[in-house]
Order: C-alpha cells, then structure tokens, then sequence
C-alpha cells in the first residue's frame, strides 16, 4: 500500500487533533425564540452534558407534554466521550502507520460517526416531539413538536433552530480536512 | 334734569371705555407650549431606551422612584420606608425589621433627597441613598436589584432633613437634624428652655467601600439650630462639608416668624478630616443612644433589625477646628458646591440675591483668623472675607442649585417660578426659564457631582394646578424636562410624578443596566425556610405555628390542597418561586388575610403570614399573571375548629377517593 505524502501525515494528525476540542466546547445548539423571549432561549450540547436555559424550556414545554430534560434521559453521555477518544486515537494511529487505506478508513470512520449521530439526535427529537403526556394542559390534535434536525422550524409560539455549535464546527473542519486530504492524496499519485 | 341724564350717559361710557382699555392692557396668561422638536427630543421609540435613569424620592409617600430621561416614564417604585401592600414590603415577614426603629414598627415616612454613590466625585452606579425625614433614618438601595438593603436610624436627631449627602468616595453618608431637640438624661423639659436644653445633631455615617454597610462613625454636637441641607466639599475642598442652616434666632414658637429675623443664618463647615484626627486620638466620647439598624440579607432573602446602644459624639465647642460659620443671608436653604469643589452656593430663600462663597477664602479667612465673633462657641468667618461674590437680582426665592460641565450653575426660584442659569466665575445671569409651578429641587445629571453629565435639568414643582386634566382636590405632582445642551434653556416636556418628589439625581443608563440582576439564582437560597424543588414542599407543625413551604412554578403551587390546620393557629406561607426564568414572578394571597400580597421574585422565598379567624375552606391564588394558566395556579387550606382531630395534610394533583376521604 501507498504511503502518504509528508503534508498529508500531518494533515491526518491535525485532524485527529482538532476534534480534542470536543472536550472543551459545546457541539450542538438548539436556540429558540418566541414573542416573550425576544432574547432567545439557548441549549448547549456538550459531549457529556447539555447547559444552558434547559430548566426554563422544560418550564415552558410540560404545557404541550414534553419530558422534562434531563440529563439522565441520554445514554448517549456516558459513552460519547470514548467514542470521541476512540476516534482520536485511530486518527493519530492513521497518521502513524502512514498508509492509505487507515486514511480511508479514517475517513469513512468520522463520517460514518457523523451520520450515526444525526439519526440517533433525530430519533430523540422525534421520541421528544411525539411522545407527549395525554393529561397536558395544550393538546392540539395531530400537532407534534419534534425539533428540527438542522435548521428553522416554527413549533407553536417558538421559532426552533437547531445547528453545529463551535465543537460541531470544528469536527467538521476535521472531516473535510480529511476528505480533501484524501483526494489530494488520490489526484496526485495519478499525475504520476 | 337734561344735563343730569346727559351727565350720567356720559359717565357710563367713560367708564365702559375705560374697561375695555383696562381689558386690553391685561397681560396675557403665561405661554407654556414648547417649542419647535422639543417632541422628537424627549420621544423614545418603542422597544428603545432612555438615555438616564431617573433616582426620584417619593417625599411623603416615603419611596424612591425609578423614571427614565428624557421621555419622563416611570419604570417602578422602590418601598423604602413606607410599606407596600402591593409587593409585601413591611407586610412579609421577611420586610418587617427593615421598617423597625426604636420607636417599634413605623409603617410610614417622608423620603425627601437622593444621594447616588461616588468614586473620586463621579458617579459609580453603587447605591442609592434616601433618608427618613419624619423618624430620622437613612436608607441605602443597591442598584443592582433596586432593592432596599439597609436602614440605619439616627440618634439625637428630630427631623433627617439634611441629609443622606455624600462625601466624593462615598466615605461618608451625613444626617443633620432639621429640628434640634433636648437629648441624654434631660428630655423631659419645657419647651421654653430652648437655648439651654435643646441641641442639633450632625451624624457622619461611614459606608463600608465594598459591602456598602452603614455605621454611624460620629456625632457633632453642634448649637441648637435648624439644619437644612448639605453638600460634601469636593476636589481641593475635599475633607470639608457644608451644611446650610436656619433658625439661628433659636426660636420654639411661630418659627415663620421668628426664624426669620436675622439678617443671616449661617453655613457650618464641618472639617471632617479633623473630626477624624480627634477620633483617632482618642477625643470622642461613647454617648448612650438608642437606634435601630436593620440589614436585609440577600442570600437568605431575609432582614434583620438590630438595636444599637451606644454612639460616638465629639464637642466641636470644645474640640477646635472641626466647626466654622459663614454668614449667609436669610434662612439658606440649598447649600450646593460647584464640580471642582472651590465654589459653595447658599441660598438663602427669603434672599434677593445669592451669595457665592470660596473654598480658598475661607481658608485664608481661617489662617488669618478673620472672624467676626462666635456663635455658641463656634467661630463666625466675616462675609466678605469668605464671600467670592453675588449673583445679583436673580430671582425670587432662590432654593437649591445644580451645575452643568461647563461653568454654570442652575438655580431654583419658588418665589419666582423659574429656573435661572449664570455663571459660577462670573455671576452673570446668562438665562431665565419659568416652571410651572412654583419649582422646589431641581436635577441636573450628574449636577452634584465632579463630572456633571449636563444635557438637561428636571424642575420638581411644588403646585401642579392646570397642567394636566385634573383629577378632584388631589392632584398629582408636576415635573418638567429643559433642555440646557444649548445657550438657552428650552421646554422639553411635562410630565407627572408619583408621591412627592423632592430631590432627584440621574445617572447614564450604562452605569446601572449591564449590572442589573434579572434572577436570584435558586442554589444561592439559603433562606431557612425555603423549599429548593417541589419534592421539598411540605408543611410542618410547631405547637400552635403551622409552616407551609410552598413552592410556585407555572402554573401551579405546591401544596395546593392543605387540611389539619386549627382555630388559634398561625399559618406562615413560605413560597419559594422555582423559576429561573427574567421577570416571571409569582404572587400569593389568601382569602381574608390582615395584611396584603406577597411577591416573589424568581428564585426568592417570601413569607407571608395568616392567622384564620374562622372555620371553613380558604382559597389562595397567584396574584401575578405568570403564564397561559395563571388562572389556575389557585389552591385550598382547610381551617378545623381548635382540638379537631383533623390530620395534617397536604397535596398537589392527587385525586382523593371520595369514599375514604368522607365525613372527616
């Protein structure tokens, strides 16, 4: 197998470095306006935790049904931290085997992750939006609350944006740093 | 018989001509409709804000008030010394030792002057101090949550009116006393031995440099006088105050009159720095005095009231220095100096003219012991030798004056309903506005201070009459806003004031509203009483107390349903309001109480306490509209006759099963 270009090593390694930052800052951000809150509510996702106006979103959606958010209700927190390291890991690995086919695995590996971290984010919001408490005050027939997955939606009284946050931002940078990586690596060994 | 009627025709249309002449000479009612874009000068758009908050005492309501420059808005009433049925300041148990004194609980007073806080004689945004004209107090509100935090009683004192003036670090608060009285031992005495028995007081209070905690440092002991108002030196005349005094005549009696004799009433200077230096060697004297000294305690949202037994008091007859008089003339009231601290300003209300004195004469005066007699022991500087000079036929009644940033001073004229500004180097009148009417106080922002803000000057009138649709015998106060950004003053707007304002300071919106508090955060709680979740909501009881810890949250309280409570029992409702969230309080009320509301604040407990008069269900409400379903945040205490064997019990949302629960 092929081994890597010296820039596309260190490419490689930055990228694996650049998601350490998921430790440090929030990666999701679900912001939410309504005519009494002017100033938006906001809701920070972080790899182990979610901060921000959590309780007073909670206050306000028990009226439609919605759970209360806690915390607890995201398995996903208690091992998020190690996938996020596994990922790290493997990337400096790629960078230290130096071949192509760990930069491709690599590749496919964060995407991979990427995509399996959207669909479990929407089957929670779907779970949130639909499974609603039957005895909540407001129950408005055929109306469900599921947030939106990337972007604007207006739910009731609120206007929903769901989106990267800085941390978000970065492992994306670091996806197609790799990607662009990988086909700087495949357009220049076929100039050859 | 013809020239008779011919006479009389005659002399009828001499006179009719002559009151159609008289008609026309009338001189017209005074112009009182501003001028050209006066509105677009005071107009802010809605969603915008004011340019500077507006610190206004409320006189006899005893409150402070919070109005916005220039559209002239009212944002809220701050209780200080009066209670508030209206948010349960002095009905909740929480609020009651703030309003304590050594007079018991006293429910009412009469706020008259604002003091904003300072560093290096510029406004810090810190606090806001009042004082109690009637018991003689001193308040001091934080800025941060526009919340009373501390009242200090004065000793020795029968009337707060020269007061809560500031020294420029805000070292010193001061409290003179408008009436003297006899003190110590010998208070019961006639009233006729005035000149012998009945003495002024001047507290120095000291406020802590970071908590803001207030002391009484030391009294001065001075003659039997009136004291009016004050001001703190500034700059190079820092470590000196100026207090304005009146009834040097030593009247008792008809004081309208017989205070009103002396060609000149003085102002006392006061050399603190001396005071401190006789302090520091040992010199003063601890003085039995009795006086409260009530603290409110932010993180267990509860105040307390200590009583205080001792005060330190200096005799500046005896003690050299610390005291000289100026002569000034006629009952000074306003005794103002200017931004750099050289200038002092009496005015001297049945005076047609104003006397300016120099802070740098009357040191020299001093040094060279220029003095034309005493007074009660004290040293009376000549006039002339402290005098700067006269601004000469002002107006009528000068009161008080504000200064602007650029060497001119605004005076107040009751007599003459009018503002005039002139010059402090020169004493030239550059300019005259009328007030309607009648004008007491007058504000410029930041006027008081080092580094006055200028831009405008807000007349606090005395007599309201026709400037708004009138509302019965009562009516409400009348303030009006001038522009001074220019050469001469221009009306701006009318706008009405609540209780009734005297002094007034305002301060630019940024120094005050990035630190104003939006919530009181929950996990700081640490009232003794307080429920921190629902699942700490309970009720308990204490031989004949009942105490609930309640908890609000939109919409609904918890406990809502409560039984087992006795005739004869007393029933304190400790609500602690969950939300997290700017400006969702709750409120609590319940059917028949002898007292009034209470409102929480977000993350704050407030207690109120109910003591049932009879049997029966007793409902009990939010009584602030907190969410889609405000109406439903309401609940049920049961009342049992005494020695029922009804158990204690409480809930929220649970659905008792009709058979079991019968016929208890």
């Amino acid at each position: 197998m092929k081994a890597l270009k010296p820039i596309s090593r260190w490419l490689v390694a930055l990228a694996a470095v650049l998601m350490v930052s998921a430790y440090f800052v929030p990666l999701w951000q679900i912001l939410m306006w309504a005519p009494q809150y002017p100033e938006g509510l906001e809701m920070d996702i972080w790899i182990n935790t979610i901060t921000g106006d959590v309780k007073v979103i909670s206050a306000l959606n028990h009226y439609i049904g919605m759970k209360h958010i806690e915390v607890e209700m995201f398995p996903e927190f208690d091992y998020m931290v190690y996938i996020v390291g596994f990922l790290i890991g493997f990337g400096l690995l790629a960078a230290l085997i130096n071949r192509r086919f760990m930069l491709w695995a690599f590749c496919l590996l964060l995407v991979g992750t990427g995509i399996a971290a959207l669909v479990d984010f929407w089957l929670w919001g779907y779970d949130y939006g639909h499974n609603l408490d039957p005895t909540a005050a407001i129950n408005i027939p055929g109306m469900t609350y599921q947030p939106p997955l990337i972007g604007t939606k207006q739910l009731l009284n609120f206007t929903a944006f769901s989106g990267p946050d800085l941390g978000g931002w970065i492992f994306m940078g670091s996806g197609a740093l790799l990607i662009g990586t990988l086909v700087f690596e495949i357009y220049s060994s076929r100039k050859k | 018989m013809k020239t008779n009627v011919l006479y009389r025709i005659l002399t009828v249309m001499v006179v009719f001509a002559g009151l159609v002449v008289w008609q026309g000479c009338k001189p017209k009612a005074p112009a009182s409709v501003s001028m050209g874009d006066a509105a677009t000068k005071t107009y802010v758009p809605p969603g915008k804000y004011d340019e500077f908050y507006n610190v206004v005492s409320g006189g006899f309501n005893g409150q402070m008030s919070i109005y916005g420059l220039p559209s002239g808005r009212l944002f809220r009433i701050i209780p200080v010394f009066s209670v508030f049925p209206e948010n349960g300041w002095g009905f909740s148990e929480e609020t009651k030792p703030m309003l304590n004194t050594s007079h018991g609980f006293v429910p009412w007073d009469d706020l008259h002057h604002i003091a904003l806080s300072t560093t290096k004689g510029e406004h810090d945004g810190r606090w806001a101090f009042g004082n109690a004209n009637n018991t003689p107090r001193v308040a001091r509100v934080d800025m941060k949550t526009f919340k009373t935090m501390e009242i200090l009683e004065l000793p020795n004192s029968g009337g707060n009116h020269s007061s809560p003036f500031i020294t420029e670090n805000t070292e010193y608060v001061v409290a003179g006393t408008r009436f003297s009285v006899p003190v110590g031992d010998k208070t019961d005495v006639p009233i006729s031995t005035f000149k012998e028995n009945f003495k002024g007081y001047i507290s120095f209070i000291s406020v802590d440099p970071t908590e803001g905690e207030m002391k009484i440092a030391f009294q001065l002991k001075t003659p039997g006088v009136s004291f009016d108002l004050a001001r703190a030196g500034k700059g190079k005349s820092h470590g000196w105050f100026f207090f304005s005094t009146y009834n040097t005549e030593q009247a008792y009696t008809l004081l309208e009159v017989n205070a009103s004799q002396k060609d000149k009433d003085f102002i006392m200077a006061v050399n603190w720095k001396k005071a401190e230096e006789y302090i520091a060697a040992g010199k003063g004297e601890k003085v039995k005095a009795k006086y409260a000294h009530n603290v409110y305690d932010e993180s267990s949202h509860t105040s307390t009231s200590e009583m205080m037994n001792e005060v330190l008091q200096l005799d500046p007859a005896v003690l050299k220095d610390i005291i000289y008089f100026i002569p000034c003339p006629k009952s000074p009231h306003g005794c103002d100096t200017d931004p750099t601290g050289e200038y002092i300003v009496g005015s001297g209300k049945l005076a047609a003219l104003i006397p300016v004195f120099s802070f740098t004469k009357m040191q020299q005066a001093i040094a060279n012991k220029e003095f034309e007699g005493e007074f009660a022991g004290i040293p009376v500087i000549k006039y002339e030798a402290a005098l700067h000079g006269e601004v000469k036929k002002p107006g009528l009644g000068p009161l008080h004056t504000e200064f602007d940033a650029n060497g001119n001073a605004y005076t107040s004229f009751f007599v003459s309903s009018e503002i005039v500004k002139w010059n402090v180097q020169t004493l030239e009148v550059l300019d005259r506005v009328p007030t309607y009417y009648s004008i007491g106080h007058l504000s410029v922002p930041g006027g008081p201070t080092a580094k006055p803000h200028g831009k405008y000057v807000v007349a606090y009138n005395k007599i309201t009459k026709d400037r708004y649709l009138p509302t019965g015998p009562e009516l409400t106060q009348s303030a009006q806003l001038y522009d001074i950004s220019g050469d001469k003053m221009k009306l701006l707007l009318d706008f009405p004031t609540t209780g009734e304002p005297h002094y007034a300071e305002s301060i630019p919106a940024e120094l005050i509203m990035p630190n104003s508090v939006k919530i009181f955060k929950l996990e700081e709680n640490k009232h003794p009483y307080a429920a921190l979740g629902e699942g700490q909501a309970k009720v308990e009881r204490k031989g004949n107390e009942v105490h609930v810890y309640m908890t609000a949250i939109r919409s609904h309280l918890t406990p809502d349903n409560i039984e087992g409570v006795k005739l004869g029992d007393d029933v304190y409702f400790h609500v602690t309001n969950l939300e997290q969230d700017w400006d969702v309080p709750h409120g609590f009320a319940i059917k028949g109480a002898n007292n009034a509301e209470i409102l929480i604040m977000p993350g704050e407990t407030s207690t109120l306490k109910w003591k049932p008069l009879s049997t029966g269900v007793f409902p009990f409400y939010c009584t602030d509209f907190c969410s889609a379903l405000h109406q439903e945040m309401q609940g049920y205490i049961r009342v049992s006759p005494a020695g029922s064997n009804v158990p204690l019990k409480f809930s929220t949302g649970k659905i008792e099963d009709q058979s079991s629960g019968a016929g208890q």
